[in-house]
């Protein structure tokens, strides 16, 4: 991996301006703008329906805006997307690998549509590192949800990605292998250098991986900032009452003055604004 | 290890990925294997019977045995093609995987390419036992029929993959409520071909829209070879040409609902 692409640090590894997606009268996504520094991780949180599956979607590609522009590792992912692909990878709990392949089979069939070099190697790798060895000859069905979990993760690394989309990594997962997920992931950012958004209603996760937050409510983004500087604002505990009393409204129902972009997005630090 | 930067527009290494996957679902389910080439054998053994039967009863088909066996054989060809097209893509949205496929640099033209190559695949499993099947029983082999036999199969897996494109570009656009389309649709053509018999037996208005299908010009060419002992490249060039003309159509409306289907999100929300 070039070190070029992950700390050039010039533009974003996301830069998402005017982003608007809406199915006939529902505003989906209600005119977004964010940017997503070089190696950093930022989480988008909100509650159901707030935006948050809609927004990655429209970051992968798979669905197309209705207004605005999505730029991602410098690439212009609405007339471009097939130069940057390869360079990024996504995991979902909800997007699950097919039941019938062999774990082994799925993650080869993967590595060869990312062009992985020596992709039976690279999965044995992954095998090896995410601890699932015994699982390679196990249909993919069988498995538990921490076995599955592991897996979609490994399907979601085997290109070596220098951006990963993450939703709900740690979903119905038992807390210690939620850990050992979360440990694995801080470990290959810190190792590769990777940028990660991830989508997540564990606000603890969120807490522990996440250099930035940005809340989402009703398609809008209402507020960003560091964790702590999003629970000092809000005079909470912690990142879970900040998250209720957003979702409920308590904030004003407004995007108050921290919720706009900081003069220099690449930063990584934090974004300072009035209490709301 | 160094994933590359930047992708090809065609990439046989991602064609073959995906065929690698349906080869990997054909081989984990024994049923479905068997199942390729039980319905070909069946038939085949059915209008074989059939064929022995007329033949001591009609001077028409005295002039060619193998008519019937022949049609048969071939509208499996049709068949299977079409089907091995359609079920390929019904697998990735059985699995719900189609979202994720797309997330790689995966074209939609590359899945088109990848259906078309394991179609290819499962009809060659599932008709050439019946082919040789045949030789024994009814001491009929079809591939006497020579080098039109291989003009006759390529261009029945072609109508067989146009055919598929319509039906993977409804399930698409309508989701898995119209799966059945799947084994439907290519029964509206099976009339209308002239497989088991000619053309002009069909009422006058019908003729003009039976030779607009290429599969009409396959089976009257078959006849030829079979009856008249004569390969007649006219019928041969014009289904060609028909092929040539709806692939392009079907890959188009493919690639339209494609582009449909992202600015739905329908990548997304796969279901009934």
């Amino acid at each position: 991996m070039e070190a070029m692409t992950h700390s050039s640090g010039r533009r974003p590894a996301i830069r998402v301006r005017g982003l608007h997606k809406r199915f006939d009268e529902v505003k989906a996504v209600d005119g977004i703008d964010f940017d997503v520094a070089y190696g950093s991780v930022v989480a988008l949180l909100g509650g159901n329906g707030a935006g948050k599956t809609t927004t990655l979607s429209m970051l992968l590609g798979l669905l197309l805006p209705t207004d605005g522009s999505i730029e991602v590792l410098g690439q212009d992912m609405l007339q471009d997307r097939y130069a940057v692909l390869g360079r990024i990878n996504f995991s979902s709990p909800y997007v699950e690998l097919p039941y019938r392949l062999s774990v082994e089979q799925n993650l080869l069939v993967y590595a060869r549509l990312y062009g992985v070099p020596q992709a039976r190697a690279r999965v044995r790798q992954l095998a090896r590192e995410l601890d699932f060895g015994a699982l390679l000859g196990r249909r993919t069905g069988s498995l538990s949800s921490g076995q599955k979990t592991r897996v979609a993760l490994a399907k979601a690394l085997v290109n070596e990605p220098e951006l990963l989309l993450l939703d709900e990594p740690t979903a119905s997962l038992d807390p210690d292998t939620a850990d050992w997920v979360r440990s694995y992931l801080e470990e290959y950012c810190r190792r590769m250098g990777a940028t990660v958004l991830l989508a997540s209603h564990n606000m603890a996760e969120v807490e522990r991986l996440c250099d930035q937050v940005m809340m989402m409510r009703a398609g809008r983004i209402v507020d960003r900032g560091t964790p702590g500087a999003l629970i000092r604002r809000y005079g909470r505990r912690n990142l879970e009452e900040v998250f209720l009393d957003i979702a409920r409204g308590r904030n004003g129902g407004h995007e108050p003055e921290a919720a706009r972009l900081p003069e220099d997005p690449t930063h990584g630090g934090e974004i300072d604004g009035a209490a709301p | 290890m160094t994933p590359r930067q930047r992708t090809s527009i065609l990439s046989l290494r991602r064609i073959g990925a995906l065929i690698l996957r349906y080869w990997y679902l054909l081989l984990g389910s024994w049923p479905r294997f068997v199942e390729l080439a039980y319905w070909p054998t069946v038939q085949m053994i059915l209008w074989g019977f059939i064929s022995q039967f007329f033949y001591t009863h009609s001077s028409w088909v005295v002039q060619a045995f193998g008519v019937l066996l022949a049609a048969v054989l071939l509208w499996d060809t049709l068949f299977r093609a079409e089907l091995g097209f359609s079920v390929s893509f019904l697998e990735e949205m059985w699995s719900r995987n189609l979202g994720q496929l797309f997330v790689t640099p995966l074209r939609p033209y590359e899945l088109v390419l990848a259906l078309m190559g394991m179609s290819m695949i499962r009809t060659l499993i599932g008709v050439l036992p019946a082919m040789l099947l045949a030789i024994p029983l009814y001491h009929f082999s079809i591939f006497e029929l020579g080098l039109p036999l291989i003009t006759f199969f390529v261009n029945l897996m072609v109508s067989g993959w146009v055919v598929g494109l319509i039906v993977i570009s409804l399930i698409l656009r309508n989701g898995l409520g119209a799966e059945s389309l799947a084994w439907l649709l290519i029964f509206a053509v099976a009339p209308i071909s002239g497989i088991y018999y000619p053309v002009d037996v069909l009422p006058g208005w019908l003729q003009p829209i039976a030779w607009a299908l290429p599969t009409s010009h396959v089976f009257e060419g078959m006849r030829a070879v079979l009856i008249d002992g004569v390969f007649r490249a006219d019928l041969f060039w014009n289904a060609v040409g028909l092929n040539v003309l709806y692939l392009v159509i079907g890959t188009a409306v493919f690639l339209y609902v494609f582009r449909v289907a992202r600015r739905r999100g329908l990548l997304l929300q796969i279901g009934e």
